[in-house]
Parts: C-alpha cells; structure tokens; sequence
C-alpha cells in the first residue's frame, strides 16, 4: 500500500501549526524511547514501512520532468511488489516548484516533521543544493534523480549523497574529443550563463582544447532568455567549424528553430548537451534534423533492460519512458540494492551505505556503478536527431567517470 | 563590425523593437486611460500565442488563428471589464495588482489545463516560410520581415485612430483632463471597455505574431510582461509615442548590448532606464504629473 500527502507552498497555515506540536510531541516521545530504541528487534522495525520522500517539481517549468521521474520510481516499486529490499514503502511528496529560495524549508519539513527515511529529489541544481545541505546537517539519505550540478558529487559530496542521474561535467566533457575527431578545430559555445550552462560549457571546452581544438567565442545571455537573434547573427560573421549549445525546455526549441530559420545549419552544424533535443523534439520539428548531441541515455539504446522499460512504462502510464523516468527507476533500483544487502534493516547504515557505493544497476541506460563521491560511472553516447528521434550514433565515451574534484569522502 | 553585420544587427534590433512596441502599446493605453496597473499583460500574450497554436493546429490556417485569437481575446477583455476592471478605477495600485496578480495565476491554471505544459510551436503561413539570402551562410527568414511591417502597419493603424478619429479624441482629452472631458458630457464607461478589450487584445495579437518565430511555452509571458513595463516606463506613461521610442530604444541596447557589451548585456536594458528616468523622470514623452 502506498499513501500519499502533498503538501505545497499553499498548505494552510493551521495544517502546518498542527502539524508542528505533533512534531514536537513526537520528538520527546523518541525521546523518552531512547534509552530502549536498541531493545528493537530489527524484525519489528521491517514490520513498518519505509518513508520515503519525494521532493520534485509537480509544477512549474520542470513539472513534467518531475512527473516522469516519480512515475519511474514508482513503476520499478511496483515491479518489486510494491517493496523494496523486502520493505513496504510508504511516500510522502513535496512540490519544490523548482524555487530554489524554498528548497531549505521544504527539505526541513520533509525530513524533521514527515520523518522520512531517505529524500529523493530533484530536478533544479540550486534545489538541489539546499537539499544537500540539509542532508548534510542532518545525516539524511539523499538520492538525487536528476539535478547535474557539479559541487553536489564534487565539495559537497557525503557517504549518504547519491546521484542516480550525471554530473554536468560527465554529459558533455566526451563531446570534446568527438568533435575534435570530426574535424572541427573552430567551436564557437552559447549558453545561458547559469550555472548548468557554464559547467557543461565548460566541461565541453575542457575535453576540446585538451585535443587541441580552439575556441572562437563564449556566447552567452542571462537566463532565461530567448531573443538569440543578435547572437546567431554574431555566429554567422565567427564562421566557425561548428557551434556546442546548451538550453533546454521552451529555450532549446526556440534556439534551435532560430538556428534553423537563419539558414546556420546548413553550413555550421549544430552540436549540444543532449538536453538541447530531449523532451522537446514534436515541437522542434525538422529545424532539428541533423542536431549531435551527448547524454547518457537515447532514444533507441538496443538493451533487453531498456526495452523492457520502455515496454513497462507505456503500460503503466500510457506515456513514452524518457531519461528522466529511467533516472527515478534507477533510483528506486539503487535503494532496492542497499535494503537488499541489510535485509530490509534501515538502521543499518555502513553496510546499506557500503551495499549501495558497490551496486551494479542494470539500467535501461547500460551498466550503472558509482564512483566515490556516489555520481554514476556510465557510458555516454552520441546521437542525431533523425525524424523527430534521438538515435544513437556511437558511443562518446565508454564508463565516464566525473572526476569529483573537491569531493573528500 | 562590416557594413553588412551591422545592418543584420539593426535589423534585429528594430524587428525585437516592434513586438516589443505592438505588447507595450496596450499596457500603456490601459495604463494611461484607465489608470489600471494590469500585471497580466504578459499572461495575455501567452494567452494569444496558446489561441494561435491551438487554432492554427485545428484549421491548419494561421490567417484564422490571427482573426479568431483577437476575436477571443478581446471578448474576454470585454468580460473582464465588466465583471472585474471597472470595480478597480479609481482604487488605489495594490487592489489593481492584487487583482491582476490573481488573474494570472488563473490565465496560467486555465493554461494548464487547456494545453498542459508542453513546449510547442506554429508554422507561420506557407507563403512566408522562405527566407532571403543575407551573407554566404547567413539568411533572414521573410516571416521575419512580414512580422516587422505587420508591427508598422498596426503602429500606424494605432497612431491614426488616437490622432484622427473621435475616439482617439476622447481618449486623448481624457488623459489630458477627466473631469473635465466628464464635464462636456462624454461617459468613460463604454470607452474604458473597448480601451481595456483592445489592450488585451493587442496583447494577444503580440503572442499570435510572435508564435511562429518564437516557440509557445508556459513562461514566454512573464519576460515580456517585464520589459513591457520598461517599455512603458521609459516612453512616458500613458503615451503611446513614447512607448514607440521606448520600445526601438531597448531593442537598439539589447540587440548592441549583446554583440559589443556580452558580459554586462543582461542590466543594459535596466541601466538604460535608470539613467533616462534620472534625466526625466516622466519617461521620455510623459507629462508631469
């Protein structure tokens, strides 16, 4: 069985009030119960479910990602029974409504009033953030279903902080040397200039120039804007060998459409992060014909796992499965494997943490394993939007491992 | 920068300048007619451009998505008028935006509901779909150019109606002096409601325009409604010329600030108004107040 309460920024105040001496009591009950919590018998503690805690944007700009992520989680508790490592699972979700400013509170309601065992979220880098914070402060379980933002497996990284999606670095750094063997010496980059943008950016120039290629220009516009006229115009008079973009969402389309109308791709190839053409591609139409991109994941990835994914995910949703259903399935995957090892026993921290840091997922995407600061080690690949699909070219770089630079762990 | 880039860059620079003008232009009418500070403007124009989408994925005619998204829109301003707007004239500015505010949360809820979250797009009509060739490897889409002198053509439409017609007359003595225009007999009842329909309906002939060359997605209004705002600021309050002036002077820093300034390209716009609010701080063709 599983239950669910939604509490969003508009849950009555009086609701949330109540909701805090409950809270209160609760704790001086823990409190009292101290002393014994270790008589526990660690058959009773499975008797009850595991909580956990979805924090993911159910609405705003990311709400379908958050939907499909869910979605997956969801499908891969069902496929097990409705268990995971033999543990009844009892969720509890949060909208962030990707606002970073409300990401503390929402992880702080989560984990000090709902109690959950373990927070599985989100999609926002600077959500996530403070999710990793909170984790951090408070020794919480946290399994990150998309967000790549560097620092969260880099300074920021903890035994108990894993990432079931990328890094940003890991998405576009193999881009790099593909291109350059290609051909293609002259790059020109545009991005938003945020900090997802920047760090692919980057990663993507870091791979290039160690090759020997060179950059024409850093273009960028703040965030979220979409009057990119005067920079493709400015791409036009560089004439560079090709151009590597990343936006994503309304962006990527209107970016791409742009690119399309002002004559571009048929003399300066388009190159991205694959963000640039997942999600999206029904409204891209064939502007997008002919687009590289690199992620970890495409359209037709010719894997027993993946096609029974896919196969499973229609079924239960009616919706084709995507990448991000495929990063909340993982997650539930990885969770499945630490409670697997300790037999359901949440208490038992190392060994589950230990179980976890050793997983070999099957996933949809190709063999999943983690490297120390807990971000994936997996393939990447290449694919070309062709007929309103991204299908895979090759394979960018075979186990990528992000470097977690700063991560002490 | 050669001749040839440089007249590509004021090109964009002009072309961001009219959309920018065509949405401005109703917020600034509303604004200086009935005194109402309407924060959903943005939310209008993302309303037209979804009413383009939809319309021009039924009929497969982009002409009927034009007709048809003013039509609706600006009955809806109608309906609006009557059972919301009218009770604001006159209130102080927080009602106004209290209001306004809860307007666009419906407009997006309704969104929502309509259309989902999706990024989609329209086609522009078959007959402005090529493109001319500018340089060796860059072109100009003709939409783009069609979208320009359609801006031209409704400035100019707009500019006769409050210059040469009787309800550009009344319009203009009613922002001169009220009570006074009050006084000869003349009913701002009626005038307010086809004023605040045709402003919202300027707002969604923006999205409509605008759908073909930008892409229709849930937050495409709020931007806009932003540097509606400067628009209409800058200009003068209440003066459609100077929303004109306002709009050509943003797109100019925008699109030159990006090629020449990229660093500090995303405050031009902002830095820009604050140093001509500082010479006048009317706008440019307000009046005192």
């Amino acid at each position: 069985m599983t239950k669910t309460t939604r509490y969003t920024a508009t849950t009555p105040l009086s609701m949330i009030a109540l909701d805090r001496r409950r809270f209160l009591y609760g704790s001086a009950g823990a409190l009292a119960a101290g002393p014994f919590a270790g008589l526990a018998t660690p058959a009773i503690a499975q008797g009850a479910a595991l909580k956990i805690g979805f924090m993911l944007p159910y609405s705003g700009t990311f709400a379908k990602l958050g939907q499909y992520i869910d979605a997956g989680f969801r499908l891969y508790v069902e496929k097990n029974g409705g268990m995971l490592g033999g543990r009844k699972i009892e969720f509890v979700q949060v909208d962030d409504e990707s606002k970073p400013e409300a990401g503390t509170d929402n992880m702080n309601r989560l984990v000090g009033r709902d109690k959950v065992d373990v927070v599985v979220g989100t999609v926002h880098s600077g959500v996530a953030m403070a999710m990793v914070k909170v984790a951090r402060d408070t020794n919480t379980m946290l399994v990150i279903p998309n967000a790549g933002v560097n620092e969260a497996t880099g300074p920021a990284c903890a035994p108990h902080i894993f990432r079931t999606s990328f890094s940003n670095w890991q998405v576009t750094y193999p881009m790099g040397k593909v291109m350059y063997d290609a051909g293609l010496r002259n790059v020109a980059t545009i991005t938003w200039r945020y900090a997802a943008g920047q760090q692919m950016v980057d990663a993507f120039k870091e791979g290039f120039t160690k090759e020997g290629g060179k950059i024409a220009e850093d273009l960028a516009l703040p965030f979220p804007e979409v009057e990119f006229q005067a920079l493709i115009t400015r791409i036009a008079t560089l004439k560079p060998d090709a151009v590597f973009a990343f936006f994503a969402g309304g962006g990527a389309v209107k970016f791409v459409r742009d690119y399309a109308a002002a004559g571009l791709n048929k003399s300066i190839p388009l190159y991205g992060a694959g963000f640039l053409t997942d999600g999206t591609l029904p409204a891209q139409g064939e502007a997008a014909n002919g687009i590289r991109t690199t992620l970890h994941y495409a359209d037709n990835l010719d894997l027993p796992a993946n096609k029974a994914f896919l196969e499973a995910f229609k079924a239960k949703t009616g919706n084709d499965g995507d990448i991000y259903s495929v990063q909340g399935y993982d997650a539930g995957a990885l969770l499945d494997i630490g409670l697997k090892a300790v037999k359901g026993d949440w208490a038992a921290r190392e060994p589950l943490i230990a179980a976890m840091k050793a997983a070999k997922i099957d996933s949809p995407r190709g063999t999943l394993t983690f490297n120390k600061a807990n971000n994936p080690i997996q393939d990447i690949y290449m694919r070309e939007v062709r007929n309103g699909r991204n299908e895979l070219v090759s394979v960018a770089g075979k186990s990528v491992d992000d470097p977690a630079r700063g991560c002490r762990a | 920068m050669d001749i040839a880039t440089f007249s590509v860059q004021l090109l964009n620079a002009v072309q961001h300048g009219l959309v920018l003008f065509l949405v401005a232009s109703g917020l600034t009418l509303v604004f200086g007619i009935l005194g109402v500070i309407n924060l959903a403007h943005g939310a209008f124009y993302m309303l037209g451009a979804y009413l383009a989408y939809w319309i021009a994925g039924y009929t497969g005619s982009f002409a009927l998505a034009l007709v048809g998204g003013v039509a609706i829109a600006f009955l809806l301003g109608l309906v609006l008028e009557e059972a919301f707007v009218k009770r604001l004239i006159g209130r102080d500015h927080l009602a106004q935006v209290l209001l306004s505010y809860g307007l666009i949360l419906v407009i997006d809820e309704v969104r929502q509901i309509l259309f989902g979250k999706d990024v989609h797009s329209v086609a522009p009509p078959a007959w402005l779909q090529g493109s001319i060739e500018l340089t060796d490897v860059l072109s100009y889409p003709i939409y783009r150019l069609a979208l320009c002198i359609a801006c031209l053509v409704l400035a100019g439409i707009i500019f006769f109606i409050i210059q040469k017609t009787r309800l550009g007359m009344i319009l203009r003595a009613g922002a001169e002096n009220r009570d006074m225009t009050r006084a000869l007999g003349i009913s701002f009842d009626r005038v307010n409601r086809y004023v605040f329909a045709g402003g919202i309906a300027l707002a969604a002939l923006g999205g409509i325009l605008v759908a073909p060359i930008s892409t229709v997605f849930p937050g495409m209004g709020d931007s806009m409604l932003i540097l509606s705002f400067v628009v209409v600021v800058l200009g003068g309050i209440g003066s459609v010329a100077g929303a004109a002036f306002g709009a050509l002077l943003i797109g100019l820093t925008d699109t030159f600030g990006k090629v020449f300034f990229p660093q500090v390209s995303s405050i031009l716009v902002y830095l820009l108004m604050v140093i001509i609010l500082l010479w006048r701080p009317n706008g440019l063709l307000g009046r005192a107040s």
